[in-house]
């Protein structure tokens, strides 16, 4: 397919794009980060945008930065160079974890951590992450930054707290400490689909039990949706081999979710592959 | 010169010469054609499955820039003609009008209705918002048993039979008259789209007398005389290339509407025109495969040995008939009774018109189909007396000392060796342990079950003795044609009627002229796909290149031989017969004097010491029409893991034994093989096209239509037996839908094995994972 006619301007600083961005106000324009999804929505022509500011030449907006109490991920880190960040891996594994799920190879060249995050989608993988880890979300907005929590920035469907004219800078991901282990389970049919389901899960060991869980699920809604009720009952469940309490206590992970039906799985059959996938996470995250 | 033979060719695991040029995209496809003047159509297709036209408003898109033209069907109505359907299975056949842009109804989704020529794509593409319709919605017509039923809507004035086909031996009745068992099933082959690595693409131009249409097509020489016959221009006014083409599995075995409206632009503007698909495109309107519901009846024995099959068959033809739409299920009629032995056979086939885009060949067209149904069947009936799915096989397939063996299917299979393939697959797969390992999982109640899968097949191929396509009312011959033409420097120019569009006949070809003329692999060139320059051709479908064009390779070889032979004799002043041929040269029996054929071409290019009468050139031709198909067979073992909890299937190994006699390139076959078995198991695991209740096609894109990729598959064990086929010099097999065609009844037969304590003996393809799960939630465990 063919995209409609739109103009492209490809500023170099953070500024610059935000200036662009303001004027444009009115205008249906759209940041092009690494484009692995809004380019196919253009071709199929499901958007139109008037014009697209290119960030991907932004020094500034790429990288890893290793802080005192949270690794800071910038927006236009490419999906390949936070799989293979050092900082990545040893502080916040999960996100490399679930990110070296990301669609294939070629995707993960080119498609960026935060256009993932703002592009909000929630069969995608990453912003389940966000919610587990409790990220923060740093934003230039028009009267200098704001910050946005994870639980926060997911609104509906492909649609964020951003507002007009605002742009992801990166995410803050908090440094949890010791005793904690990660997983990310994702349920596809074909190396690069999408997730039917996904479950991150991030939990903490103590003494051969589990002491704190954290859970959120990829495609059971409109948004990445934590799964509390089962987070509630993971204390003291004991790391064993057997199945028996995990596998009651993660039981209601499916809770207060709204899955989508689509050709490949509907919501029943979702809730139920949360309800199995949700253990084997918490069982590889503990073990 | 050296006495040191060069080693043979045949059977040497060459690389292929075309892939550099392939592989880098470093050559011409037909999308990298670009010409002076050149304009881009952009076609507007139906949004709807079934609609009257009422209004079609194309002026708003005239004026948009870049546009140079907009037809409408109405607009080309006098000279579009109708698409071709070259197979009218029955002499009252109903054959519709297939105008290729539509004229007053649209009868499927994706159906072109106008188009946009323009100075550009974009343009083009951009003007087609301007076009307004009117549409009057009809009822869709979607599903083959509605379709039949009283009172229905239909697809086109004469109903929604197209035709009813039937075949029979022996006496089926009698068979099942009493039988101690008897095994009813009803499958559905879903429908699928074929997916080339390369869309569609059409370059049409003129100089006002003569047109050339380059087209990424399997069939420049049948879309040649088509095209003609179609738009009224004459044959000899009209060139067709297949460049380089990248794949088609049956979907570029077609005559295309954008192929005739390319042609038809070209015709009315005067200048170069190009349409190049996009894959959303393509899933729409490239010609799908499949979609028949097969009722299939077994009579048995009480120990399990057949008396008798019979099939009945509702194939979808979709809303037309196209190139061959309804030969597909007949190329499966005669293989419904695979490998095994029986009394009797009988076939009905009906052609149904729904509102869905034809279907057509994809890959093993018909095969895949008798061999799944028969396959699943034979699996049943062991189930249904207790013996394991090997022994019934055992208990019924024809033996090695029974070839030539006249099948109830019709056929003469003239050499085969089950025994031999089936211990060699069981001896790579470890049956046995397999088998412990499954009752092990299923004392423990694991959640993880294994099932084995195996399919013993065979298949007709190798298209085709042109008598037997007359006695089927196929509207052409089967026969191929090679032309070998000796350079003056001794280098071998090859002309083949093939069309390769990935197959790697350049190498396959040279390696068998190689070892026929005694000349270095690097020296052979061969030539394919034009017209201009091969003007005699059948084609490449139906694993028929090698069975058939190479033996007119080998055979125009030969010829070019005898030619040679003449002016070396009268160069050593010997009689022809004193001359063996050997390592390239003619030499005298029992004295040093020889001639190599490079010698002999330079000699012969002189012209100035030739036998008295003799015409100075040594190229022959050769037409080759098979007195019969090719009958490859195997045994293929998979095993499955499926996971309870999820319903996921994961094969663990696949073992595939293939016997297709002679092989020219063992790296060619692999790779047939590999990419066989690959997409039988899509079949059976991944893909659907998928229309809605309204005739809405929901697969438009490769998030909803899976393809399994590398990373889905697992290794493949691949061996060989060889029994060479007796139909031909070569003693070759065709190999191009082999895997496809044994893979798939592997696969779920596997998975209803795993299934089979759950009290579950189907589950319907593709197994995905929710079905499988809902299986289970069902199942009787």
């Amino acid at each position: 397919m063919i995209p409609a006619t739109f103009e492209y301007v490809r500023p170099t600083t953070v500024e610059e794009a935000a200036q662009i961005l303001r004027n444009a106000a009115g205008d249906d324009v759209k940041l092009l980060a690494g484009g692995q999804s809004l380019l196919p929505l253009l071709r199929l022509r499901l958007a139109y945008p008037a014009a697209l500011i290119d960030i991907g030449r932004i020094d500034e907006l790429r990288g890893v930065r290793d802080e005192p109490d949270h690794v800071y991920i910038a927006a236009m880190t490419t999906h390949d160079e936070v799989v293979k960040s050092a900082v990545v891996q040893e502080q916040c594994p999960l996100v490399a974890l679930a990110t070296a799920q990301v669609a294939d190879p070629a995707v993960r060249h080119r498609g960026t951590f935060g256009g993932s995050m703002a592009h909000a989608d929630p069969a995608g993988d990453l912003p389940a992450v966000a919610l587990a880890l409790d990220m923060t979300f740093v934003v230039l907005s028009a009267d200098g930054t704001r910050e946005i929590p994870a639980a926060e920035f997911f609104v509906d469907y492909l649609e964020t707290a951003l507002e007009p004219g605002e742009i992801l800078l990166g995410a803050k991901v908090p440094k949890l400490g010791p005793g904690w282990g990660f997983h990310y389970e994702k349920f596809h049919r074909t190396a690069q689909a999408w997730a039917i389901v996904g479950v991150a899960a991030a939990v903490k060991r103590d003494n051969g039990t589990i002491s704190e869980g954290r859970i959120a699920l990829t495609n059971m809604g409109t948004v990445p949706v934590r799964a509390f009720a089962a987070e509630r009952r993971l204390p003291g469940v004991p790391i064993t081999n057997g199945y028996g309490e995990l596998r009651e206590a993660v039981s209601v992970a499916a809770e207060g979710t709204d899955p989508p039906t689509d050709l490949h799985g509907r919501p029943d059959y979702r809730r139920h592959l949360a309800v199995v996938l949700t253990e084997r996470a918490v069982r590889q995250a503990a073990v | 010169m050296t006495d040191t033979l060069p080693e043979a060719e045949i059977g040497r695991a060459r690389r292929r010469k075309e892939d550099g040029r392939l592989i880098t995209g470093r050559t011409l496809w037909t999308d990298n054609i670009q010409l002076p003047g050149m304009l881009y159509i952009a076609f507007l297709r139906s949004p709807m499955a079934h609609a009257r036209i009422t209004r079609v408003d194309t002026s708003a898109a005239k004026t948009q820039p870049g546009v140079v033209a907009v037809f409408s069907g109405q607009d080309l109505a006098d000279e579009q003609g109708s698409l071709p359907c070259a197979w009218p299975v029955t002499e009252d056949i109903v054959i519709p009008d297939h105008p290729p842009m539509a004229v007053g109804t649209v009868r499927y989704v994706g159906e072109a209705v106008a188009c946009v020529v323009a100075t550009d794509r974009y343009k083009a593409a951009d003007a087609l918002d301007a076009i307004e319709i009117d549409y009057e919605p009809l009822p869709a017509v979607l599903d083959m048993n509605e379709a039949l039923a009283e009172g229905a809507t239909p697809v086109h004035e004469g109903g929604n039979r197209s035709f009813t086909w039937q075949f029979g031996t022996g006496d089926v009745d009698a068979a099942f008259r009493d039988a101690p068992v008897v095994i009813e099933r009803t499958y559905v082959q879903q429908r699928l789209i074929p997916s080339a690595m390369e869309p569609r693409a059409v370059v049409a131009q003129t100089d006002g007398d003569t047109y050339t249409v380059h087209s990424a097509t399997q069939i420049p020489h049948v879309l040649r005389v088509m095209l003609a016959a179609t738009t009224g221009i004459p044959e000899h006014k009209l060139r067709v290339v297949a460049p380089d083409v990248g794949g088609g599995f049956g979907s570029k075995l077609q005559v295309t509407a954008e192929e005739v409206l390319a042609l038809l632009i070209t015709k009315r503007l005067g200048r170069p025109v190009k349409w190049t698909e996009s894959r959303s495109e393509g899933n729409l309107t490239v010609h799908h495969g499949r979609d028949q519901i097969q009722r299939i009846s077994l009579a048995a024995s009480a120990d399990g040995v057949l008396r008798g099959v019979k099939v009945d068959l509702l194939a979808d033809m979709g809303a037309y008939l196209m190139l061959v739409t309804p030969g597909i299920p007949l190329l499966g009629a005669f293989m419904y009774t695979g490998v095994y032995k029986m009394d009797a056979y009988d076939f009905t086939c009906t052609g149904v018109f729904t509102t869905k885009m034809p279907t057509d060949a994809y890959r093993g067209a018909g095969r895949p189909e008798a061999t799944y149904a028969i396959e699943r069947a034979m699996d049943e009936l062991a189930h249904e007396i207790g013996v394991d799915p090997l022994e019934i096989r055992r208990r019924n397939w024809i033996k090695h000392e029974e070839f030539p063996y006249a099948t109830a299917g019709g056929l003469t299979y003239d050499s085969g060796n089950y025994e031999a393939a089936t211990d060699r697959a069981l001896a790579l797969f470890g049956y046995d342990k397999l088998r412990a390992e499954q009752s092990d999982r299923r004392d423990r109640n694991d959640s993880v079950q294994l099932g084995i899968g195996v399919s013993t097949y065979t298949e007709m191929c190798g298209l085709a003795p042109s008598r037997v396509l007359g006695s089927l009312r196929y509207g052409a011959g089967g026969w191929e044609h090679a032309t070998v033409r000796m350079l003056p420097t001794g280098k071998v120019e090859v002309v083949t009627g093939t069309s390769p569009h990935g197959q790697g006949h350049e190498t396959a070809w040279s390696q068998i002229v190689a070892d026929a003329l005694g000349v270095p692999f690097e020296d052979v060139a061969v030539l394919h796909g034009d017209t201009a320059s091969a003007p005699r051709g059948m084609d490449t479908y139906g694993s028929r290149s090698l069975v058939v064009g190479g033996i007119a390779v080998l055979q125009a070889c030969e010829k070019v031989k005898e030619n040679a032979r003449q002016v070396a004799a009268h160069l050593l002043e010997c009689s022809p017969d004193d001359l063996e041929f050997t390592g390239g040269a003619f030499r005298v029996r029992g004295t040093g004097a020889a001639k190599t054929i490079q010698e002999v071409a330079l000699a012969t290019f002189a012209a100035h010491n030739l036998p008295d009468g003799f015409e100075p050139q040594l190229d022959a031709g050769s037409t080759f029409d098979p007195e019969a198909f090719s009958f490859p067979h195997g045994t293929h073992l998979c095993a499955i893991e499926v996971d309870t909890e999820t319903g996921e299937s994961k094969i663990r190994s696949y073992v595939a034994v293939d016997d297709i006699g002679n092989v020219v390139n063992p790296l060619i076959v692999e790779g047939q093989v590999h990419g066989g078995i690959a997409q039988g198991i899509a079949q059976a695991l991944y893909e659907e096209a998928v229309y809605d209740t309204d005739g809405n096609l929901l697969t438009t894109t490769m998030a909803d239509y899976l393809i399994p990729s590398a990373a889905d598959l697992p290794d493949f064990t691949t061996d060989r037996t060889v029994t060479p086929a007796t139909s031909n010099p070569l003693g070759v097999k065709g190999v191009g839908e082999a895997g496809t065609i044994a893979s798939t009844p592997a696969v779920v037969n596997a998975i209803v094995d795993a299934l089979s304590p759950y009290g579950i003996r189907d589950v319907a393809m593709p197994c995905t994972p929710e079905r499988v799960w809902r299986a289970i939630q069902g199942g009787t465990s």
